[in-house]
């Protein structure tokens, strides 16, 4: 398995997804978080937000909103079982909150190799913006494709 | 509620408050499954997860971030949150007992913010770090 360098600058589709309080309540059940802000709407607007608030990371999961998800893997031609996650961060610069239209575009910034092929790494650049054009975050991603060949040689 | 951080009383290498979560189980992951949005079976289902190598399913790396991200929003309030970033160095297994914990390396001004740069991971019960990230929150 090799992948394909020339896939560096691919642009995927941009997509449009609305901030959901139910999906924020279920992500908040999983990961634990109890503050009030992410369920409640007069808990948020009392420390200071504009609505119920989505946590930190919630935004992969407006990620996996897109109607093309696993468009990388496709892009790739690589199968799901054989990818891990590298690296994630993101940078804020406005909170996103329950009824925001975020459009999200993703784009694939370098893909290189390591330990002679046996391990591929392909970095993804995310931008947010909200229903007034705002960036309100951004986002960069590493994900990790491990060769199923590396082990037969 | 989180209160903003005040940047004179911040001391460089101070710690956070750590965080000692519940062992990751079956029905967590099926949980963040859900609510994450990412499908992938590789965390969820076992037959699926011995077919690529691996002896058990384990858990969504943007879990264990979604950890990190609870450490420094009991620092500091979300909305004074700037950076959130991490590798993730290790898996994390059903049953794994995650620790996560943090402290402060470094003060700066940047564009008339006063900033404050942590350190945080989350190390399983074996004393190895999972994930090994940073963070930069706006104080006061």
């Amino acid at each position: 398995m090799e992948l394909d360098k020339k896939l560096i600058g691919h642009t995927f589709k941009p997509f449009t997804t609305t901030v959901e309080a139910g999906k924020i309540r279920l992500f908040c059940k999983a990961i634990g978080e109890e503050d009030p802000i992410y369920t409640d709407e007069a808990a948020a607007k009392s420390a200071g937000y504009r609505g119920i608030t989505a946590p930190l990371t919630f935004l992969r999961a407006l990620q996996a909103d897109d109607p093309n998800k696993g468009g990388l893997l496709r892009l790739l031609n690589v199968d799901i079982g054989l990818i891990l996650h590298g690296e994630q961060h993101f940078e804020y610069f406005a909170p996103v909150v329950v009824g925001d239209k975020v459009t999200c575009q993703e784009k694939v910034v370098d893909i290189y190799d390591k330990k002679g092929g046996a391990l591929w790494f392909v970095v993804q650049e995310m931008e947010m913006k909200d229903q007034t054009g705002k960036l309100v975050a951004k986002g960069k991603g590493v994900t990790v494709v491990r060769n199923p060949d590396a082990a037969k040689k | 509620m989180t209160s903003v951080p005040k940047f004179d009383q911040v001391k460089v290498g101070e710690e956070l408050k750590p965080l000692v979560l519940p062992p990751v189980s079956r029905h967590q992951l099926a949980l963040y499954c859900g609510g994450s949005g990412d499908h992938n079976p590789i965390h969820v289902d076992l037959d699926f997860a011995k077919k690529f190598g691996f002896k058990d399913v384990f858990a969504h790396g943007m879990l264990s971030m979604a950890f990190l991200g609870r450490l420094v929003t009991g620092y500091a309030p979300n909305n004074r949150v700037r950076k959130l970033g991490t590798r993730f160095t290790s898996i994390t297994w059903v049953g794994d007992v995650i620790t996560v914990s943090g402290k402060v390396t470094g003060k700066r001004e940047e564009n008339g913010e006063k900033l404050i740069d942590l350190e945080i991971k989350c190390t399983n019960q074996n004393g190895q770090d999972t994930l090994q990230g940073h963070a930069t929150v706006a104080a006061v």
